[in-house]
């Protein structure tokens, strides 16, 4: 098997494997699909922001659950941007500790959300590896010239 | 130069142009693919204060006077937003006399029926929840062609 196909293969094992095991949903395969050749990074770039985003999102939330009286609406609003922007993304396990989260918030109960809030560091982080292992086969594939396998 | 160029260069110069309105900056870059892969010219505003300027409504006459403000055809505009929200300027736009005709979406993460309500009760076209796909643009794309104005040009369907 050439250098191509096994990077190939490895990428479809790869993607199949996040689907499967529901770090990514089909959000993401619809961003894969809104990349063209005049936007060839699209896919990198809005994931991306999406890192950063979530990286200032995490420490908002630690921060504000540090305070010695809790606005638990502030922390709210942070928990329901996260969720936008990993619902957007397609990261459906970050997505789903958010929903929880929430819940926590509106009971403004302060264990439950720092139990939240490391399950949300740690989903994000996992699904941030993934995600940066994904892209850079894709980007081997690239290179050797091949063409990136579109997972349905 | 042949007709079926000149009919090409029309088309780039009508090609609506959207305005999207949102704070999430992961949303506003695919929002902003959606709609420039239908074919759209694509404008975003981080909040509704900036929206309001870009559609020349600023409150700052200033700005207003010096900024040229580009044909808007479409508003799409997320719910939740700190400050003003996408509600909040709906009503902006459709209680003002320039820009009440503008056509604007409410999109939102949160499916509540009185949310939805009362968005459709002041004006909005449509209430779409996100993320938003392709169909989605696709379909409000089509709408776009047919609420546009024809300019003389005979509409003959797609």
């Amino acid at each position: 098997m050439d250098a191509v196909s096994q990077l190939q293969r490895q990428f479809v094992e790869h993607a199949t494997s996040l689907y499967r095991e529901g770090y990514l949903d089909d959000q993401f395969t619809q961003l894969q699909k809104l990349q063209d050749e005049s936007n060839p990074d699209f896919v990198v770039e809005v994931v991306t922001l999406f890192f950063e985003d979530s990286e200032k999102l995490l420490n908002n939330l630690a921060t504000a659950l540090q305070q010695e009286s809790i606005d638990y609406k502030q922390v709210d609003a942070h928990v329901h941007q996260f969720k936008g922007s990993s619902s957007s993304i397609g990261a459906q396990r970050v997505k789903n500790v958010c929903v929880v989260f929430r819940n926590y918030c509106d009971e403004k109960n302060l264990d439950g959300c720092l139990v939240c809030l490391q399950q949300a560091k740690n989903e994000y982080l996992l699904v941030r590896n993934k995600l940066e292992a994904l892209l850079n086969l894709e980007q081997q594939i690239l290179q050797a010239g091949g063409s990136v396998p579109m997972i349905t | 130069m042949d007709p079926s160029s000149m009919v090409g260069m029309k088309e780039e110069e009508e090609r609506p142009h959207v305005l999207v309105v949102d704070d999430s900056l992961v949303d506003r870059k695919i929002m902003e693919k959606l709609f420039t892969n239908s074919a759209c010219k694509v404008t975003t505003a981080e909040n509704g204060q900036k929206a309001l300027e870009l559609l020349g409504q600023g409150e700052d006459i200033h700005t207003n006077i010096n900024h040229h403000v580009p044909k808007i055809s479409l508003v799409v505009t997320d719910y939740c937003m700190p400050g003003m929200t996408g509600y909040d300027l709906l009503k902006k736009v459709k209680e003002s006399c320039d820009i009440k005709e503008i056509p604007v979406i409410i999109v939102s993460s949160e499916n509540v029926p009185t949310r939805i309500e009362k968005c459709l009760k002041e004006g909005a076209q449509e209430f779409i929840l996100k993320p938003l796909k392709q169909s989605d643009v696709k379909k409000l794309r089509c709408q776009m062609q047919f609420t546009q104005p024809m300019k003389g040009r005979l509409c003959m369907g797609r």
